[in-house]
Parts: C-alpha cells; sequence; structure tokens
C-alpha cells in the first residue's frame, strides 16, 4: 500500500499520467506521419490501382527520380525565393519599418494604422488570397488604377506570378513582424538614444550603431520563426495563382499537393514531403538554438 | 530651412498613412463589393446598393451548413486543445523532474514544424484506418497539430500563477487535479481564452486539413466551401463571393478584439519566448 502510494506520487509516474493524453495525440498524429513520411518516400505507394495496396521499397528511386525533375527544381528555387523575399526580407523590413517609423508618434494615429496593418494579419488566408485575387486581376484595382493615369494594365498574376504570391504574403505577414518589433524597440532604455542625441548622432546614425545592434537578438529569433511559418505555406499560394501559370509560382508544398493528389504518386510525393519536413526540422533547431542564447 | 524642418516631421506620418491606404484597400474592395448589386473585381462605390449578396449566403442551406461545421471543428479542436495541455503542461510547471528543460525545448521544436508536410502521410493514415472524411478524426488532427504550441503557452500561464495556493489546497487533503481544477484554472481564465482563441482562429482559417481530409462535399467546413464557391461561382458572382468572405471573415475579428488583451499578454509570453 504504502510503496503504491509512493509510486503514485512519483513526479515522473503523475507527469506521464497527466501527459498521456498528449502523448498519444502527437504519437499518433506526428510523431507516427513524420516515421510514414520517411518510410514511404522510399516506397512507389499510389493512390489508385495495384501500387496503392501492394507497395514495394524501391530504394532511393524517388530522390533520384526528384533530381532529375526539372519541376522539382523550379519549385526549390520558387521555395527559397518565396522564403527569403517574404519572409527573411520582406516582411522583415516592412514590419520594422512600420514600428519604427511609430515610435513617438500620436496615439489615435498609432493605434489607426497599427488596426490596418493588423486587417491583413487577422483575414484568414483563403480571403487573402480572394481580396488579392480581386485586386491584381486584369480587370481589378490596381489596373483600374494605372489606367487612370494613362498607364498599360498589367496582367499581374500571370506575367508576375512570383512577385504577386511574395507581396501578398508580405501583406498578409508583416504585422506580425510589426508586433515583434514594436516590443523589441520598446525594450531600449530611453536613456540610451538620449545620450547619443546628445553627442550629436544623426537619425542615420542612432539607427545603424544603437538601435539595430540592440534588437539583433530579437531579429534573427523572428527571422528564423517567420521563414519556418512561411516554408508551410500551402492555401495563399494555391488560391491566388494555382502555383501557375505552368509551375511559375509553385513551392515545394504545392509541388507535393500535385504530384501526391493530382498525379496520384504518393511515394513520390512523400519524398518531396520529406524534403519540406527536413528544412523545416533544420529551421526549427535554429529556431530553439536561438531562443537559448537569446536569454 | 524651416520648410524642410517640416518635411522631416511630416515624412514618417506620410509613408505611413501610405502604408495604411496599401494595407486597406484590399479589403475595401470586399466591403464595398459584398453591397453592390452589379460587383465587377475592380473597387467601386456601390451605387446599387444592395443586402441581396447578405442575404443569399445567410439562406442558403449549404453555406450555412459549412459555417455550424466550421463551428464544430474549430470549437472542438480548441476544447480538445485546452483540457489536453493544460493536463501536461501542469505538471511541466509545477514539477522539477530531470531532463525538464529537454522536454520543453522538444515541445518548441515540434511546434516548429509545417504541418504541411506531414499531410500526404496523414492521408495515407487516415485512409488505412478508414478513418477519411470523417470529422472526429479531423477534429484530433487539428488539435494534435496545434498541441505543442498549446502546451507551450499554458506552461508559460501556469508559471505565472503562484505555487503557494495550491500548496494549501493539497495540505487541506485536495489531489493534483482538484487543485489545478478549483486553485489554477479560475486563476488562469485569461491564458486559458487566449489558447481557445488562437486555436479557434487558427482551426477556423485551416484550409489544408480539411480540404485533404474531406472529401464528401457535405460535410466541408466554410474555409473550403468558400474556395469551392470561388471555382464554381466566383468568377461570376463577385458581390456573393465578397459577402462569404465577409461573413467568413467576421467571426475572427470579433475574437481578435475580445481577445486583444489577453492575446498581447500570449503574444508577449511566445513573442519573449523566456523558457
Amino acid at each position: 500500500m504504502a510503496q503504491r502510494r509512493a509510486l503514485r506520487n512519483n513526479p515522473y509516474i503523475k507527469t506521464l499520467i497527466f501527459g498521456s493524453p498528449a502523448i498519444i495525440l502527437m504519437l499518433l498524429f506526428i510523431l507516427g506521419p513524420i516515421i510514414m513520411t520517411i518510410l514511404f518516400s522510399f516506397t512507389d505507394i499510389a493512390l489508385t490501382g495495384a501500387a496503392a495496396k501492394e507497395f514495394e521499397f524501391v530504394g532511393f528511386e524517388n530522390f533520384s527520380r526528384m533530381f532529375k525533375d526539372p519541376s522539382f527544381k523550379t519549385s526549390v528555387i520558387n521555395t527559397i525565393i518565396f522564403l527569403v523575399c517574404s519572409a527573411l526580407i520582406g516582411q522583415q523590413v516592412v514590419g520594422f519599418l512600420i514600428a519604427y517609423l511609430m515610435k513617438g508618434k500620436a496615439r489615435p494615429f498609432r493605434s489607426l494604422i497599427g488596426l490596418l496593418v493588423l486587417a491583413g494579419w487577422i483575414t484568414p488566408e483563403i480571403v487573402v488570397a480572394f481580396v488579392w485575387f480581386a485586386f491584381l486581376s486584369d480587370d481589378g484595382t490596381l489596373n483600374t488604377i494605372l489606367e487612370f493615369v494613362g498607364m498599360e494594365p498589367v496582367a499581374w498574376l500571370l506575367n508576375f506570378p512570383m512577385v504577386s504570391v511574395v507581396f501578398v504574403n508580405i501583406w498578409h505577414g508583416a504585422a506580425f513582424c510589426m508586433l515583434m518589433y514594436q516590443a523589441a524597440l520598446d525594450d531600449i532604455p530611453q536613456e540610451i538614444e538620449e545620450a547619443a542625441k546628445i553627442d550629436g548622432a544623426n537619425a542615420w546614425h542612432r539607427l545603424w550603431r544603437i538601435t539595430l545592434p540592440m534588437i539583433k537578438g530579437s531579429a534573427v529569433t523572428n527571422m528564423v520563426l517567420v521563414t519556418l511559418q512561411t516554408l508551410g505555406v500551402f492555401t495563399l499560394i494555391f488560391a491566388l495563382t494555382g502555383g501557375g501559370p505552368g509551375n511559375k509560382s509553385t513551392t515545394l508544398p504545392l509541388f507535393m499537393y500535385d504530384e501526391a493528389f493530382v498525379n496520384y504518386q504518393l511515394g513520390y510525393g512523400t519524398a518531396i514531403s520529406l524534403v519540406i519536413l527536413l528544412l523545416g526540422i533544420l529551421l526549427s533547431l535554429l529556431y530553439i538554438r536561438f531562443l537559448k542564447t537569446d536569454d | 530651412m524651416k520648410f524642410k524642418k517640416r518635411i522631416k516631421i511630416a515624412l514618417p506620418y506620410i509613408i505611413l498613412s501610405l502604408i495604411g491606404i496599401m494595407f486597406f484597400i484590399p479589403l475595401l474592395w470586399m466591403i464595398f463589393a459584398s453591397f453592390d448589386k452589379n460587383a465587377t473585381l475592380s473597387i467601386e462605390w456601390p451605387n446599387d446598393f444592395t443586402f441581396d449578396h447578405w442575404t443569399q449566403i445567410f439562406t442558403d442551406p449549404d453555406i450555412l451548413r459549412a459555417f455550424v461545421i466550421g463551428v464544430f471543428l474549430s470549437l472542438g479542436s480548441s476544447i480538445v486543445i485546452v483540457i489536453v495541455s493544460a493536463l501536461a503542461a501542469y505538471p511541466l510547471s509545477r514539477f522539477h523532474i530531470k531532463h525538464k528543460d529537454s522536454i520543453i525545448l522538444s515541445i518548441l521544436f515540434l511546434s516548429g514544424l509545417p504541418m504541411t508536410a506531414i499531410m500526404v502521410p496523414v492521408y495515407q493514415m487516415f485512409v488505412f484506418f478508414n478513418l477519411n472524411d470523417s470529422l472526429w478524426a479531423t477534429l484530433l488532427f487539428m488539435s494534435a497539430a496545434a498541441l505543442p504550441y498549446g502546451i507551450w503557452l499554458m506552461k508559460n500561464f501556469i508559471d505565472s500563477v503562484p505555487v503557494s495556493l495550491e500548496e494549501s489546497a493539497w495540505i487541506d487533503g485536495a489531489s493534483m487535479l482538484v487543485g489545478l481544477r478549483k486553485v489554477v484554472v479560475p486563476l488562469m481564465k485569461p491564458g486559458i481564452f487566449t489558447v481557445l482563441i488562437f486555436t479557434f482562429t487558427g482551426s477556423w482559417g485551416n484550409f489544408f486539413v480539411p480540404f485533404i481530409l474531406i472529401q464528401s462535399v457535405e460535410k466541408l467546413p466554410a474555409s473550403v466551401t468558400i474556395f469551392q464557391f470561388f471555382g464554381q461561382h466566383g468568377m461570376v458572382f463577385y458581390g456573393q463571393l465578397a459577402a462569404f468572405s465577409f461573413v467568413y471573415t467576421i467571426p475572427v475579428v470579433i475574437l481578435y478584439f475580445i481577445g486583444q488583451k489577453y492575446m498581447s499578454q500570449g503574444f508577449g509570453l511566445s513573442g519573449a519566448t523566456k523558457g
């Protein structure tokens, strides 16, 4: 009896009991699929037909096919463009610019601009795609404005698909960076800036020598986090351009979807998933690494 | 000189105003077009003002059912997350166990992984266990996918509740579960609401997961129905598409305003990320 009570009061056992629903859910729906991703990417499993039930291990065939596939190359390049331009640079620069310019401005003005920027963030991804489809389409608002000022209309989604999806993703995500940088800027002690001002440093110098070095830690962490979140973006591109025209705006998640669910090549699709997953694991490890040093 | 100084003061206001306009114009289309009888893709002041698009959305039984399913998936998964993550986070917050930091870092690591990457095997798993097209299984998957972040948020909120209150409850003979329910939960209502609102919003806007896991048209939540509406009629009925988008966005906006004060707390916790 006493032994059983001791066992019940053991903190490890208690942690395990309390955590068991979470552990079961995560094992079943996250870790299980991750292991399946690794296994299935070495098979020829298909969505329909004979290979759906009786699939075989085919070694590295999916991967050698992948590296020869020009569509894979295109989607890797598009993914890199999408991540670097929208997450690593675009959202950071726009978010920082807004946060920096807002510093010390009148309250109502700050709240209004902040609210407008946040509206782009709160709006669900699929609606973001629709409103931007309307904005960028041939008869859309942007072309109406261009024609009004006497310029030629442009088929934005057809001729500049990557520029469009990068721009829209910056619009959708900038608010997150704005909030991060507002918090980081608020943490800088005012005395430091005051002292630099008295010493005669101009605004440009203060930005490069004081502000930016002081928020470097949170900026790097934020960059990794946002890149990580952007890696999984599917809906925005799928509903806005469908990855097209052709595969001009197909990123890895869209390529994975096309191969697995449109071409029914689950094995090949899973091999593409594995590439996304490995990128995600790498970035996620970087993220927690930076978090630890950020302390 | 005086002129130059004035420009210098005005410039940030001008840039910020332009940015603000840039952020609002695309959304303005949705608002105007939803009330415009002759809506086009371009922003126009609704000269032929009408509520027809709105009434059509609210009287279409298929769309109403999609909203109900959306609420079921989002509310269901956020309730599962709140309960399961509170249970898991509680001992992580209160006990001194070995490797606690590694466990917490692993949870954080999992919360960063892009769930998009595992959807192909999840689909296979659902087919294998005959779970595809099941709303309950989809609900559980959505809960599991957001669980790591939920546990992380919840742990931070429990950390902020002083342990001394429970200790006196324990001395009075209360069990840990009773301590959690009677002492901690009432004190961390803001935290629970944050997690609830955060995960509800995430599930409500989630298109990819139900798009892959649900096949029957009559089981699709609003996030997918709206996409199909766009594919089938969206190219012609701009006004209805705009009204549908508007109605679909409203719950998220309301939740944002309700949760704003809690959210900022939650955001600080996730943003400052002091583990």
